[in-house]
């Protein structure tokens, strides 16, 4: 079993397939402020689902920034950039060989 | 015979509305489809353009509607709620589209599935249009637009649409909707299996994706490069601020020359009087104050949708983006800001880039704290006037130090205030930064010319009516009411003696007390009142006060440096009183182009208003406090 990384910390160059998309986990004794960030973090989750970043996605990380953030991948045929508080929600895979890629 | 339709044209009135992801062509498939007809606006209550048009489809023609760019239906903030309200027809004034065509972009086509499973559940016909076939095909990808159709049980063509490929087959398509096919099955409701749906669609369609582009591979390993992609940013941004800048000079030169000789002619054609006056110095003037900024529009907007046209903006915010990010903007707000250190109108009208409306909202807030070049004649002034003309450590003056802190506190005032309002005032819509690098492309000549001929005709149209009514409206408060000059005084003193008991002038006298703290007499509230219109006019009026005449003359340098008051025999231009001005020309927003600018892009009078009021605050506030800590340098001699 591959170990699961999260996508900001992927290195240059690599390519990984995605396993899920972090949203806030509910709980019963929640604050008002929590149940905001929840909602906040669904709403960032959705939006990473409407541009492509779904579970079994494979995704290449193409460059960083000069400054070091954000990272611009690629996936579905395009290329996205995205900032270290987007990307770290993504869990990721190593690629296991080349057969997996389409 | 029925009752006459509402619209004569338009066989049953039909209304198409172009659903899809930003950067898929969209606003390229509209112009190519409509030409040069569309009406830009806001929609109701929102920063989002409104853009529709009239479509001619052989003999009937129908109503195309450009809705904004969204991922999908769903909406995270209120702004994108716009496309699932205009839909619904919930948004008053707008006729929700009764037909949608759907635009994709054919390399990315696995993503925009879903997007488009989505749309057939609004129920309505639908067809489907593929743009960037030519890239695909360069890509070496392959898709078949035939089973796509099957699948998906709609319409599909392609189409290049800066070629004018597969547009008339697009047309007629247009012209007989009824023709259109219509899903069997809707696709799943459930976004996991949505996407599952997508999936397999997208594996039975595609039989080779594309690969990476191979030209914007090759120009993104230096643009993007950590040393000459941030060289190059640097280059092409200070390229583009001298363009706006100095390229702009002559023929804003041009148009001031022309716009003087045609008052001189007015004066000369029409009998003396007030209606001269009016004509000369109101109407014309007034014109002449919106044309004078086309120069500068027209080569931003040129500039501008070059870069973005050709791919490099993203890649500026891109480059850009980390430290933007720190004060809560993003990249692509720089270069909104960076524009207005030339002017604030064309930096605001560059604030069109910025995808998030919030961030785009902050930016059109800050952008009057750059310093523009119409503060440069005043700052020069009192500069020249009354900064000591000495050497500070090897080739530095003290006079340009001063002139550089004028600049930067500017700029830092901008970046605080900015990261102030993000935090309170205007958080984060919660949208996360998420951007497209577009493949490199060069623009179509007529595409681009098209969107540079739309952004300087909406300057002309809307703010162009805003700025000459208050010109006018400046031009009475200045001459009236008009007063006889006892006998004997020089034409130059009686200018000076009508403008004193002029509206303006008796508020100047009426506003004294309140601007006493800062250490500035009547004639200097004349100037600040005037210089309400633009603030390079507070040379002119100050010259016509000390009835000087010149704009930057030596005597008008004179007349500051020996001017006393009336009472006590003080000089008026205390070091406290110059330093106070100087700051309250940093903060102030005495610019009726730049409030009307903004009414025009936040479509409502509560954003500039706003604006005025913030940065009047602030400018009063820094000034009083800059005329204490002077006065109190001065008086235990650290300035001396």
């Amino acid at each position: 079993m591959p170990q699961a990384d999260t996508l900001d910390r992927i290195p240059r160059g690599a390519r990984v397939r995605v396993i899920c998309v972090d949203s806030a986990v509910s709980k019963s004794n929640d604050t008002p402020e929590a149940q905001e960030a929840r909602a906040q973090a669904d709403a960032i989750a959705r939006r990473l689902d409407d541009l492509g970043i779904r579970k079994g996605v494979a995704l290449e990380v193409i460059r960083r920034a000069p400054l070091g953030d954000p990272t611009v991948f690629e996936l579905h045929g395009y290329q996205l950039c995205l900032r270290k508080s987007e990307s770290s929600r993504v869990r990721v895979e190593p690629e296991a060989t080349e057969a997996n890629l389409k | 015979m029925s009752a006459p339709s509402l619209e004569p044209e338009g066989e049953a009135g039909r209304v198409f509305g172009l659903l899809g992801s930003p950067n898929a062509g969209k606003t390229t498939l509209f112009n190519a489809l409509t030409g040069l007809r569309a009406r830009v606006g806001n929609y109701p209550g929102v920063t989002v353009e409104r853009r529709e048009a009239k479509l001619p489809l052989g003999d009937s023609n129908a109503l195309l509607i450009d809705l904004p760019g969204t991922y999908g239906l769903e909406p995270i903030s209120a702004d994108e709620a716009v496309v699932r309200d205009v839909l619904s027809g919930s948004v008053d004034g707008v006729t929700p589209p009764d037909h949608l065509i759907f635009v994709a972009d054919a390399c990315s086509l696995p993503r925009t599935l879903p997007f488009i499973g989505e749309a057939l559940h609004l129920g309505r016909p639908t067809c489907l249009v593929l743009t960037m076939l030519d890239e695909l095909a360069a890509r070496g990808g392959n898709l078949d637009l035939e089973r796509l159709s099957d699948a998906l049980g709609i319409p599909v063509i392609g189409v290049v649409g800066h070629r004018g490929r597969g547009l008339d087959q697009l047309r007629a398509l247009l012209g007989n909707p009824d023709s259109w096919s219509h899903p069997t099955i809707l696709p799943p409701e459930d976004r996991t299996d949505r996407a599952g749906w997508a999936d397999s669609i997208a594996t039975n369609v595609i039989s080779q994706s594309p690969a990476r582009h191979p030209l914007t591979e090759r120009v993104d390993r230096i643009v993007l490069h950590p040393v000459w992609g941030t060289l190059l940013f640097a280059l092409v941004m200070v390229t583009f601020f001298q363009l706006i800048f100095s390229a702009a000079g002559p023929a804003m030169d041009l148009i001031d020359g022309v716009i003087s000789s045609m008052a001189t002619m007015a004066r000369d054609t029409l009998p003396a009087g007030w209606i001269a006056d009016l004509v000369a110095d109101g109407l014309i003037a007034g014109v002449g104050s919106v044309v004078i900024f086309l120069p500068q529009i027209v080569i931003l907007f040129s500039l501008l949708y070059l870069l973005e046209d050709l791919g490099y903006m993203a890649r500026a915010a891109f480059v850009i983006d980390r430290l933007m990010g720190r004060i809560g903007l993003e990249g692509r707000s720089f270069v909104a800001l960076l524009s207005s250190y030339a002017c604030a109108v064309p930096g605001i009208m560059a604030t069109r880039t910025i995808p998030s409306p919030r961030d785009r909202l902050v930016t059109i807030l800050v952008a009057p704290l750059m310093t523009c070049s119409a503060r440069l004649p005043v700052y020069a002034l009192l500069i020249a006037a009354f900064v000591p003309d000495r050497t500070v450590w090897g080739p530095i003056g003290l006079q340009g130090l001063v002139l550089l802190g004028l600049y930067v506190s500017g700029a830092a005032a901008a970046l605080l205030v900015a990261a102030l309002f993000k935090r309170t005032l205007i958080k984060g819509d919660g949208l996360p930064f998420a951007m497209e690098l577009p493949t490199y492309r060069w623009p179509t000549f007529r595409v681009w010319a098209s969107q540079v001929f739309e952004s300087a005709w909406a300057f002309v149209r809307r703010a162009g009516t805003i700025i000459l009514a208050a010109s006018v409206i400046l031009w009475f408060l200045l001459s009236y009411p008009q007063v006889d000059a006892p006998a004997g005084l020089s034409e130059s003193d009686a200018a000076a003696y009508a403008l004193e008991h002029s509206a303006a002038g008796r508020l100047g006298h009426a506003i004294e007390p309140a601007i006493a703290p800062l250490g500035f007499d009547w004639k200097i509230g004349v100037g600040l009142i005037a210089s309400l219109a633009a603030r390079e006019i507070l040379v002119a009026t100050l010259a016509q006060i000390y009835a000087t005449g010149g704009d930057e003359s030596e005597s008008l340098r004179e007349a500051l440096q020996s001017d006393v008051h009336a009472k006590t025999g003080l000089p008026v231009f205390t070091p406290a009183t110059v330093g106070a001005l100087l700051v309250f020309f940093v903060f102030a927003l005495q610019c009726v182009s730049t409030l009307a600018i903004m009414r025009r892009e936040t479509n409502s009078w509560r954003w500039p208003a706003f604006a005025f009021t913030y940065l009047f605050v602030l400018a009063y506030s820094a000034s009083f406090i800059t005329h204490r800590v002077i006065t109190a340098l001065t008086a235990s001699n650290w300035l001396s």
